[in-house]
């Protein structure tokens, strides 16, 4: 049985073989209507989310399987205090897979330990989030035609952005591949995935607190949010969340073929006014989520069509 | 200084200097009945200073514990004042239930019932991290 945790728990052929799945859903999704007849999926959500949950059940609904559970801790037995290890040896009784997220770092590891079915870890905390990764790297696929030879700018929280640790692990793989840090001080990425993603591979960085100064070298502009939820202190937050906005003008200074990304929800970091402008994928990326994790379901249950 | 040779016990040896308490602490050493001693900043040839700690009585030492906090250190058994048996210490691939993970955002630290596990992820610096969380053990060494 296979559970996914950490993107690196898939091998890069393995992502190979899930984007191909995934190229063929969006090409024929009727041939796969029905691969998951009779099969549930469990969605333990101790933490709200509108986003992935609702794409993981619609993904699981497009695959022909059914769908059940909880979206917020105080609805489920954890308010009871009930532990991790023994809801998810309970839930195994009840589904075939389990997407689980979890504001705790490594709640998805416990449950693995503990299911009888696989686990997808759907975000712990500020740590991974294996499937949002998945997302992005269909977006690029789809939106850049290759994974090789980019220059992919990290924009906004990299400290907490669990997103942004996730991409990094898993486009350190890729040759050519060249980061570009934006954060502000205090938001900067956590010095172990900067050791060991990009230093200890010697990938080349640079590491700036002006978006302005270098938007224009980039191929791939990745935004995030200044999630409140990640800080102990109100204060730190109110003082750190407007520290970038991607506007209009400042999108007059990037390449004609750069593409804006995003694992959303956005707050005000996009300014709308892009919305509209071809370069700005993530609303198509939020759609390329869904078949990666239908792609992702079909696999860990070892489904074929 | 001197302290009697022990009969029948422990001596765990060239202990880095300053080490001494904390392997104590980690090895459950306050509560032992027989007599422990801790000698601090002796001197050594090989280590310039080394810290000593002699147990009299035979004590089930975790190998783990004592390479986690000082990897030079030897343990020696004692049968009749004669040293039986040295046993080298090695940098252990996995430290179970012998350090607690630090991370406010780390599963371990709400739901105590976890085994406590952390991973050798750089064997030069002696790093470890949580399974869990990946975050770096803290160590006093």
């Amino acid at each position: 049985m296979r559970n996914l945790i950490n993107i690196l728990d898939l091998s890069v052929e393995e992502l190979d073989e899930l984007i191909a799945v995934a190229d063929d859903i969006l090409e024929d999704p009727d041939k796969y209507r029905e691969v998951c007849k009779s099969k549930i999926l469990a969605t333990l959500f101790y933490e709200p989310s509108t986003r992935t949950r609702l794409s993981f059940e619609s993904a699981m609904l497009s695959l022909g399987g059914q769908v059940l559970g909880f979206s917020e801790a105080s609805s489920s037995s954890a308010a009871k205090g009930e532990s991790v290890a023994d809801t998810i040896a309970i839930v195994s009784g009840y589904a075939d897979i389990i997407a689980m997220r979890h504001p705790k770092e490594g709640a998805p590891l416990v449950a693995a330990r503990h299911a009888r079915v696989p686990i997808i870890n759907a975000g712990d905390g500020g740590h991974y989030h294996p499937t949002q990764t998945l997302a992005d790297l269909l977006t690029i696929h789809h939106e850049k035609g290759r994974f090789d030879h980019l220059t992919i700018g990290l924009c906004g929280d990299l400290k907490f952005g669990r997103t942004v640790h996730s991409l990094i692990e898993a486009m350190s793989r890729y040759e050519g591949v060249k980061f570009v840090l934006i954060s502000p001080e205090e938001l900067k990425l956590p010095s172990f995935v900067k050791q060991e993603y990009i230093k200890d591979k010697k990938i080349p960085y640079v590491q700036s607190t002006s978006l302005d100064e270098v938007i224009g070298t980039l191929d791939i502009l990745y935004m995030t949010r200044v999630q409140k939820e990640r800080f102990f202190n109100e204060e730190d937050y109110v003082r750190l969340k407007d520290s970038y906005i991607l506007t209009t003008e400042k999108m007059k200074l990037a390449r004609e073929d750069m593409i804006v990304m995003h694992p959303l929800p956005r707050v005000n970091e996009i300014s709308t006014a892009v919305d509209d402008d071809p370069r700005a994928c993530y609303f198509r990326q939020t759609y390329y989520g869904k078949l990666m994790r239908m792609a992702l379901i079909m696999k860990l249950l070892d489904l074929k069509v | 200084m001197k302290i009697d040779a022990i009969k029948n016990g422990i001596v765990i040896d060239h202990i880095a200097a300053g080490c001494g308490m904390q392997l104590y602490n980690m090895l459950g050493l306050d509560k032992l009945d027989c007599s422990v001693a801790i000698i601090k900043n002796a001197p050594s040839l090989k280590m310039g200073k080394k810290d000593i700690i002699k147990i009299d009585s035979h004590f089930d030492v975790n190998l783990d514990i004592v390479s986690f906090v000082s990897p030079e250190a030897t343990v020696n058994i004692i049968e009749n004042e004669v040293c039986v048996e040295k046993r080298k210490t090695e940098l252990p691939e996995r430290l179970v239930n012998i350090i607690k993970c630090k991370n406010p955002r780390c599963i371990t630290t709400v739901e105590q019932e976890i085994t406590q596990e952390f991973v050798l992820t750089d064997r030069k610096k002696r790093e470890y991290r949580c399974i869990y969380c990946d975050t770096k053990a803290e160590v006093n060494r």
